[in-house]
């Protein structure tokens, strides 16, 4: 670990803590549905669509019709993106003649792209048509983004409105959420991205001849308007098979700090439109906090095992921390912030391979997953994921005050309870589930590049990142198979929608309670204390659940190292 | 609270036969009220039939399974023995009721006339029916007296011995079967039928017969429940995986895993939490109605008192005379005196004893005085005395003044008193106004038509009542004075005594509306009340208190009854509630952070067999991999019996603010649960391997 390594991780989370407010202040706005200047441009187009929607922005729903519309655009975007893929070899803009994707595959990534996961079995270049990639995972990156925002934005206002019976509109928070926050700051990043290098075009690869004189077929294609959205929407779907590592997709250290920051500015930025929504932004930087703290504590430990690197190693006179998989352009600590970054927000891009890491080192991407992608989390879905661990901690210790345990002024009771315990459960339950079938089944086990606990953590990590709705993939796993191909498929629509549909019926419940107001007696949520209250929840009610399955995986085989065995 | 009804947690009388309930309650229809233990029995019934089986087939190991067996059943039975404590201090209090509740036969009437009844067995009353009580009877059911009046002896449900007056009409209308009329005869009109008298359902709720569970409790059984659902997941998965590391995990250590991750402990002493928590009201001789109620205390924002008898002394009492110019006090003293001689209110008699001890004048007899006493009336509003052709009065000085202009009506001819009065009148009325600023109550006296000046009736405030609002305010809870005082005075008194608002003039109806729009600003009201005209306002606020010696309409609007009717008491109600959802809360935390430890011991020693680098994790340094694991169950199930008393007792509530609070919870309950399984199973370790059981 070296001071420039500390400069580079502090300065990347002062420009995300510097974001958190102006963006947090615009983005209240817009889903207030208060005038921006870009109303300027967009308003026709918002009215429009909500004309052609045949829906008003005065028109409120109830939670049951919000998660009806919601999975109903959620429906329609899976079938579009299924038959697509299937019939791209008949469809325009395939200049590689790409022919028509297997069913399982077919489904398995259309369902990764609608769940905002952008788990990837098949390498972009060599099996996606530009239609495919433009019309379909594209529009995809800004949509389901949009949804997860919505969800946050419902649930706040399940906070903030008290008495009511309406939690919005999905139509026109998914409307606001991608008109006025992701395709103004994607046009902007897909320049930035260009002006540093990114190709951008709609031209056929290109044929290059090499210094020995070999023919060489170079994949271009629209790619910086691809990245610009993948990173801010936490998609993470990269355009080519290496997704970040890729030259064309993150030239350099500077793209590489854009796409960092784009992954945790909307995700931060909402801690804080939830302070602002509720009356007080404290309670917004509580949140923020305890994701910091979860956070940092991740980087550390990442970037101290990379770092270290492998005793075994340094035994045979090379000095120096783990560069295996790595890119030199960005070295150990940008890889290991990179991991960190990508694992904690749901995004799932890489720049280095995970499957490479130290043990300790891949721990940490996979715990960051397994606590539910609540460390800024997914757009919006980081603070729903958060706000059911605060509505178990809060129930759990607000009690020791001697009161019902409130929320900003909202009773936690039965239902909240019952409803943050599903949206919880549903991850063990895809995770351990699958991951426990899968390394008992022989076909499943054949997938592994590794044995022994390597082997078993290419498995968690697979159903792990999947169920987390993150993407991202350990490397090792060959996981374009039918059995991974609907596994992972059936595994990311459940750590999807078993966590939505809670999170909104718990906003159909609070919208509806009176708001009590604070006094002494009331437990402060806006406190340090609270900060370490909500950390502990997570770590022990999110963690320990994993702990035999990590035991078994990286635990096993860090210790296996410090003793000299490898696998 | 009578010292003689508490019942020490470790009292043989109550213990012994909770070992038998403990067995007794093994029954699954009683077991699967719980959801988390009846988890652990049915693992441990799986968990027996195994090792019954590998006993005839010879398995290997055998010694071990079985104190893995014998374990999982002490879990369950201390979670069984622990309710069963709770409930025994209930069952005591509930036979001695029951020992009162003797079989009476009642004096049905059959008309108006009181010589005319049957004697029918009590048990065959009927709402509505009337019966005559006479001395010496035992009153038959619950009723409302229409007419008489009687000493009643309430001992048997209030445990005080000093009887109380009822009488028909007014607030103190109501009895309780099973109490005795000790002097004269009254006419009850029943309101309870056989079987759903006051004390029938007193002992349903200490013996916690009627136990519902309340809203917090059902949200929290969800928690524990997902926990349990979530700890199945963590431990179910396990085998396949040691499956793929090509190893074999013996199912009792799976059971064991599981039993010591979820919630065991919180889910053991859930029920008895509750159950203490009502028997703590009891022994504070206030009957919750239900559970709901004394949870809703612990959430009280508002608490609305009556000013007369909580917050001041039932009694006004003269401070100070203060005459008008020309007068002496030693004159006005002795006037006032004479008027009040007679008067037996407490206001009459705390005159008498302040010129007594002021001025030195004595008492003297009405009699020798050759003295008419002329009582206060509701017209009149003054009462006094004529003696020796003079009369004397005192009263409200609007009355007085009033009644001094008639005389001097009379009087027209004396032109000295014309001109002297209106001035005179206009001096009591400043001192009256000064008065009542203070909060005091003016008491005008007249001698002959001749204004003479005031006595200063003071509300005594409380000893250490302002210290009490002190600490409901640091609760969070906001205090408000009911009294029927004119705004002026009950602003002083409000200042006084440190409340945080008051409503003066108060009538039913603008305290229900009070009690609605707290409400409505999302809060929980508190009060107490006696009369019937309370009973809407008691029936409208969360918690609702009704003095014993209330009416039946009161005692039927609240959701609890204070047997000793003290109006002080919603403040330690309101701590009781506390207590018992911060109890749950300490419990809950306490056990899931105990896990950490669990899994320490028992990770490392479940996969030692094929991944013996995890011996690394055994930070604890247990021995063998057998000793860890049942060290871990054994810590597991003896916690539990280590923390009856803190769950029967209840953790202390202290108002010292909620964020003082929950670090100081979170430190004892969440660190101490982090750290004290860490050492509790490693002496365990050192016990059973040094015995060498594992």
């Amino acid at each position: 670990m070296t001071p420039n390594g500390w400069i580079q991780i502090l300065i990347f989370c002062g420009i995300v803590l510097l974001l958190v407010k102006p963006l947090g202040g615009y983005m209240t706005r817009v889903f207030n549905g208060e005038r921006t200047l870009l109303s300027l441009i967009f308003g026709p187009a918002e009215r429009g669509l909500y004309a052609l929607a045949g829906t008003s922005e005065r028109e409120d729903q109830h939670w049951t019709t919000y998660a009806f519309s919601l999975l109903f655009f959620n429906l329609a975007g899976f079938l579009l993106l299924y038959f697509l893929q299937r019939l791209q070899g008949a469809l325009p803009f395939n200049p590689a003649d790409m022919g028509a994707v297997p069913p399982e595959l077919a489904f398995n990534t259309a369902v990764s792209f609608v769940t905002n996961t952008n788990w990837q079995n098949y390498g972009g270049e060599s099996t996606m048509s530009y239609l495919v990639q433009m019309a379909g995972f594209t529009v995809q990156n800004f949509v389901s983004a949009a949804t997860g925002m919505a969800i946050a934005v419902a649930l706040i206002r399940g906070f903030s409105r008290a008495s009511a019976k309406s939690i919005g509109n999905f139509w026109v928070d998914l409307t606001r959420a991608t008109l006025y926050i992701l395709l103004p700051m994607c046009v902007v990043l897909t320049l930035v991205y260009v002006y540093l290098g990114v190709p951008q075009t709609l031209g056929a690869y290109v044929e290059a001849t090499t210094l020995e004189g070999a023919k060489q077929t170079i994949a271009v294609g629209p790619v910086a308007s691809q990245i610009a959205i993948k990173m801010l929407g936490t998609n993470g779907g990269g355009f080519f098979n290496a997704n970040a590592a890729h030259p064309f997709e993150n030239p350099d250290a500077i793209s590489n700090l854009f796409q960092m920051v784009s992954i945790f500015a909307i995700g931060a930025a909402f801690t804080n439109v939830f302070g602002r929504m509720v009356g007080n932004q404290r309670q917004g930087w509580a949140i923020l906090a305890t994701m910091g703290v979860l956070f940092m504590a991740g980087v550390v430990v990442c970037y101290w095992a990379e770092a270290s690197g492998n005793p075994l190693i340094h035994a045979l006179g090379i000095e120096g921390g783990n560069m295996e998989g790595k890119e030199v352009r960005f070295g150990i600590v940008l890889s290991a912030l990179f991991a960190a970054i990508t694992t904690a927000a749901s995004c799932g891009a890489v720049n280095a391979m995970h499957d490479s890491f130290t043990a300790l080192g891949g721990l940490i991407p996979l715990i960051n997953m397994e606590l539910g992608e609540i460390i800024i989390g997914g757009v919006g879905a980081g603070l729903y994921g958060i706000l059911m661990f605060v509505v178990l901690a809060i129930f759990v210790a607000g009690l020791m005050v001697g009161r019902t345990p409130e929320y900003l002024g909202k009773k936690i009771e039965a239902k909240e309870v019952k409803m943050a315990v599903l949206a919880v459960l549903c991850l063990p339950l895809a995770m351990l589930v699958f991951t426990a079938i899968s390394v008992v089944l022989p076909d499943a086990v054949a997938s592994i590049a590794n044995p022994g606990p390597r082997g078993f953590s290419e498995i968690l990590y697979a159903y792990t990142s999947a169920a987390a709705n993150n993407g991202s993939a350990f490397g090792g796993l060959t996981g374009n198979t039918p059995w991974y191909n609907i596994t992972l498929g059936i595994a990311m629509l459940m750590g999807r929608f078993l966590v939505i549909i809670p999170a909104l019926a718990i906003a159909g419940s609070l919208v509806a309670k009176k708001t009590v107001p604070a006094s002494a007696g009331t437990f402060p949520t806006d406190s340090g204390l609270f900060v370490g209250l909500l950390s502990g929840v997570i770590l022990i009610v999110g963690g320990l659940t994993f702990f035999p399955a990590l035991a078994v995986g990286p635990i096993v085989e860090h210790l296996a190292m410090t003793l000299g065995q490898t696998f | 609270m009578s010292q003689s009804k508490t019942t020490s947690i470790m009292d043989a009388r109550i213990l012994l036969p909770a070992i038998g309930d403990a067995f007794r309650k093994l029954d699954p229809r009683a077991l699967a009220r719980n959801p988390v233990m009846f988890v652990v029995a049915v693992v441990s019934a799986l968990t027996t039939i195994l090792f019954i089986r590998d006993a005839i087939t010879g398995g290997d190991n055998l010694g071990f399974s079985f104190q893995i067996v014998i374990w999982l059943w002490f879990t369950v039975l201390f979670a069984n023995f622990a309710e069963a404590v709770a409930e025994g201090r209930g069952k005591a209090q509930a036979e001695s009721l029951r020992r009162t509740r003797t079989e009476t036969q009642a004096k049905l009437l059959k008309g108006d006339d009181i010589k005319s009844f049957a004697v029918v067995p009590g048990t065959s009353l009927k709402v509505g029916d009337v019966v005559l009580v006479e001395a010496g009877d035992i009153i038959p059911s619950d009723g409302e007296v229409i007419e008489g009046v009687a000493s009643v002896n309430e001992a048997a449900i209030t445990g005080e011995s000093a009887p109380v007056i009822r009488e028909s009409g007014g607030d103190r209308s109501a009895v309780t079967g099973g109490t005795q009329v000790l002097s004269d005869w009254i006419r009850v009109r029943i309101t309870a039928a056989a079987g759903s008298t006051f004390i029938d359902r007193m002992i349903a709720l200490v013996e916690g017969a009627e136990r519902q569970k309340t809203p917090n409790e059902i949200a929290l059984n969800i928690l524990l429940a997902g926990m349990t659902l979530i700890f199945v997941l963590a431990t179910a998965t396990i085998p396949s995986f040691a499956s793929y590391a090509g190893g074999y995990i013996p199912i009792v250590v799976l059971v064991a895993l599981f039993v010591t991750l979820i919630p065991t402990t919180i889910g053991a002493l859930l029920s008895a939490i509750g159950i203490a928590g009502m028997d703590r009201l009891v022994r504070f001789n206030v009957l919750a109605m239900s559970g709901r109620a004394v949870e809703a205390a612990g959430d009280v924002d508002t608490l609305l008192l009556d000013k007369t008898g909580t917050i001041t002394l039932g009694n006004r009492q003269a401070a100070e005379f203060k005459p008008v110019r020309g007068v002496s006090e030693q004159e006005l003293a002795d006037a006032a005196q004479l008027a009040s001689l007679a008067d037996e209110t407490p206001e009459g008699r705390s005159i008498v004893v302040l010129a007594k001890e002021k001025y030195g004048i004595r008492a003297r007899d009405m009699a020798s005085l050759n003295a008419q006493f002329v009582p206060f009336t509701a017209q009149s509003r003054m009462s006094g005395i004529d003696l020796d052709g003079s009369s004397i009065r005192k009263g409200a000085v609007d009355a007085v003044l009033r009644y001094v202009d008639g005389s001097t009506a009379v009087a027209s001819g004396n032109t000295a008193v014309m001109s002297y009065q209106p001035q005179t009148a206009r001096e009591i009325q400043a001192i009256a106004d000064e008065i009542a600023k203070a909060g005091g109550t003016p008491l005008a006296v007249v001698k002959d038509g001749k204004l003479l000046g005031v006595v200063y009736l003071k509300d005594i405030v409380k000893g250490g009542i302002r210290e009490r609002f002190a600490e409901l305010r640091r609760m969070g809870i906001r205090t408000v004075m009911i009294t029927g005082d004119n705004p002026m005075t009950a602003a002083a008194i409000a200042a006084e005594a440190g409340v945080d608002d008051f409503l003066a003039q108060a009538t039913p109806e603008n305290k229900l509306s009070l009690i609605r729009e707290e409400q409505a600003k999302g809060k929980l009201v508190a009060m107490c009340g006696d009369g019937t005209n309370d009973a809407p306002a008691l029936a409208q606020a969360d918690v609702g208190v009704a003095m014993n010696t209330g009416t039946v309409a009161a005692r039927e609007a609240g959701n609890m009854v204070d047997l000793d009717s003290d109006p002080t008491k919603l403040i330690e109600i309101v701590e009781i509630g506390k207590q018992l959802l911060m109890t749950r809360g300490a419990l809950t935390t306490f056990s899931i952070a105990n896990d950490v430890a669990k899994y320490f011991a028992i990770i490392p020693a479940m996969f030692l067999a094929f991944y013996p680098q995890l011996g690394a994790l055994n930070i604890m340094g247990l021995k063998t991999p057998e000793s860890a694991i049942l060290s871990a169950i054994i810590f597991n199930a003896l916690i539990i019996v280590a923390l009856i008393p803190l769950s029967l007792k209840g953790v202390k509530y202290r108002p010292i603010g909620a964020g003082a609070l929950l670090s100081r919870n979170l430190l004892i309950y969440g660190l101490g649960g982090l750290i004290v399984p860490f050492i509790g199973i490693k002496a365990i370790d050192v016990i059973i391997t040094t015995l060498g059981l594992a």
